[in-house]
């Protein structure tokens, strides 16, 4: 009679929690990295690999978005904020002292996790819209203070000088967007591979219990309010990746650029339109909406800023009442229905 | 001086804290209805200044005259974002309910971009117009007047949501909905008066700030922004809450513009939101 139990126990464990993924998938995520490997070559348009880069690099901050909002259910609406850091960071230490932005990267994530945990710790503990509107109003603060000050550039911000000997000591490429293609695939995929490492740690399980049942959470001993600091520290870690990628590519960061209000905007669109929560919604979302404001931005012209954030806005709307769970979910409820008629 | 100094931003401040007040006591009503964070706020207040600016460009109207008809449009505006979205989205997830309303803002602001540009207008010539002097003390007459219109309408308001039957209805729904609905308050419709209410204060804040203000979309950032710290500091869902945030933190802006640094303004009053989130974080009065 006591062995019962135990038994089921046991069977449980050895159940896989995370059932393998068919074969067909596994087929096509190689397939789609190797399209992705050699997508260079069979377009060689300078302009295709600027949009796949851009597509790269926002999937990077969709996913930031993605493990603070979408995973533990917190709401940034400031994320620019570590993009800016990131950013600054790299550009900072390379043109005051010389220092590669290799390193810089590391500074800039450390720093970005450094200030995650100070916004995050006390906002943390207290219900969502606590923490939503302290990330919009610290976003916001620290534009003010880097147009401000002078000794990190103020409102001109920083100019890299352009360097043509040692490429991948300045990390900067003139020839060819090559490195560049390759620099955000590599970033992307390192982002995506630690999200499905994360989703499948122990620390992944207990965000998800977080998220959907904090009482029963709490109940089992789970810290809510560290569990979702640590979160918030990697989603700014990631985001500080993507900002200091950005400046090493266009060379050329202000406030009004890197800290925009447009590019928190993005990163939450993105996921939420992909879906938020989901292992690739974020890159589905900045597959989806990077290519149409890049090729809308050559048929319109330079003035469709206020055009696409209109745009933006009401796509945001509409996804959060008609299908909160974003597109991706869409294809996988679908496949998963054929899943059941095989059967 | 120095004390001259001194009561001149004491009473700016006083001037401009019953604005945001009244800013504040909107959302603050929304939030204790419903629970959700109206983030399109700054934006109808916005909608409402350049409400004012076009009656008055086009028709000639005062914003002083024109006040009702404004107040009476934002109300109108509230009760269909009530039922055109809020009302889809009451029972969803919160990160559903958060981008919903903040979503909303982005259209609006943009929108207003748009089609309005994003040029600084004003109005000149307005009804109330010039400053007066009080022994060496200069108060602005169109904000000594913006004052006075702001907390009479929070008297208003006040004395409705205390004193008349709908007002109480209006607090028992916010108290516990489906209590609420169980006795016989159709909560649904209580949403909506509120949505109306809670823009209704907007606009007279916006109209009254559009005779001294610039008029342009982005101009209601930063009021919303200081709304947030309003309704954090007086305890969300408080109204009287809202009232002493409120006028805490026009002093606090204008002080500190005075005193330590005008560009840094906004961010001193920002950093009260981290002191009172560390260590007071249900508010002044405020029941969460």
């Amino acid at each position: 009679m006591a062995r019962a139990p135990d038994a089921a126990l046991e069977q449980a464990r050895a159940d896989p929690v995370w059932p393998a993924a068919p074969r067909a998938f596994k087929i096509m995520g190689l397939a789609l990295v190797a399209a992705l490997a050699v997508f260079p070559f069979v377009f060689t348009g300078t302009f295709s690999h600027h949009v796949m880069i851009m597509i790269f690099l926002h999937a990077i901050m969709a996913q930031s978005w993605n493990v603070i909002a979408g995973m533990s259910g917190q709401i940034s609406l400031g994320q620019a904020l570590f993009f800016g850091l990131g950013a600054y960071a790299s550009a900072f230490l390379y043109v005051k002292w010389g220092i590669t932005p290799w390193l810089g990267l590391l500074v800039g994530m450390a720093i970005s996790a450094l200030v995650a945990a100070a916004i995050g710790i006390p906002t943390l503990r207290l219900r969502g819209h606590y923490f939503a509107i302290a990330t919009l109003i610290i976003g916001i603060s620290f534009q003010i203070v880097f147009q401000r000050w002078e000794w990190i550039g103020a409102a001109s911000g920083i100019f890299m000088p352009i360097e043509r000997e040692t490429p991948w000591f300045s990390l900067q490429f003139h020839a060819t967007k090559l490195p560049y293609y390759y620099l955000s695939f590599g970033l992307c995929a390192i982002a995506f591979f630690t999200v499905w490492l994360l989703q499948r740690s122990r620390l992944g399980m207990r965000l998800l219990a977080v998220r959907d049942e904090p009482e029963a959470a709490q109940s089992l001993g789970i810290d809510i309010a560290w569990h979702k600091v640590i979160a918030f520290m990697i989603s700014g870690a990631m985001m500080a990746a993507a900002g200091t990628f950005f400046a090493q590519y266009v060379l050329v960061i202000d406030p009004d650029r890197v800290f925009s209000f447009e590019i928190s905007v993005l990163a939450l669109l993105m996921a939420v339109l992909g879906g938020a929560g989901t292992l690739w919604g974020p890159a589905l979302g900045a597959a989806i909406l990077i290519p149409l404001s890049e090729y809308s931005r050559i048929w319109f012209g330079g003035t469709g800023g206020a055009v696409d954030l209109l745009i933006y806005g009401v796509l945001i709307l509409l996804i959060c009442i008609y299908q909160p769970r974003g597109l991706l979910v869409l294809v996988t409820e679908r496949l998963r229905r054929r899943g059941q008629r095989n059967e | 001086m120095s004390t001259d100094l001194l009561i001149q931003a004491i009473v700016s401040g006083l001037l401009m804290g019953l604005i945001y007040a009244l800013v504040a006591v909107g959302l603050s009503l929304i939030f204790g209805l419903m629970e959700i964070v109206n983030f399109a706020h700054g934006e109808f207040l916005m909608l409402s200044m350049f409400f004012s600016f076009w009656f008055w460009a086009l028709l000639g109207l005062d914003p002083l005259v024109s006040l009702p008809l404004v107040v009476a449009a934002l109300a109108v505006i509230g009760v269909a974002v009530h039922y055109g979205i809020i009302r889809h989205i009451l029972h969803a997830p919160m990160l559903a309910q958060i981008c919903a309303t903040f979503g909303l803002a982005l259209a609006i602001r943009s929108g207003a971009q748009l089609f309005w540009t994003p040029d600084f207008r004003s109005i000149t010539n307005p009804l109330s117009e010039g400053r007066i002097e009080i022994s060496g003390i200069f108060i602005g007459q169109p904000q000594l007047i913006a004052g006075l219109v702001c907390l009479a309408a929070f008297i208003v308001l006040w004395l409705f949501v205390s004193r008349t039957e709908t007002g109480l209805a209006l607090q028992a729904t916010a108290q516990d909905r489906d209590a609420a609905a169980i006795v016989g308050i159709p909560t649904d419709r209580m949403f909506a008066l509120g949505w109306a209410i809670g823009l209704g204060c907007v606009a007279v804040a916006g109209a009254m700030l559009s005779s001294f203000l610039f008029v342009f979309p982005d101009v209601g950032v930063n009021f919303a922004l200081l709304a947030f710290v309003a309704v954090a500091l007086g305890g969300f869902g408080s109204i009287m809450g809202s009232l002493y945030a409120g006028i805490a933190i026009g002093l606090v802006e204008s002080l500190g513009g005075v005193f330590i640094s005008p560009s840094y303004k906004s961010l001193i009053v920002f950093s009260l939101y981290f002191a009172v989130v560390l260590f007071r974080p249900k508010g002044i009065l405020g029941r969460y």
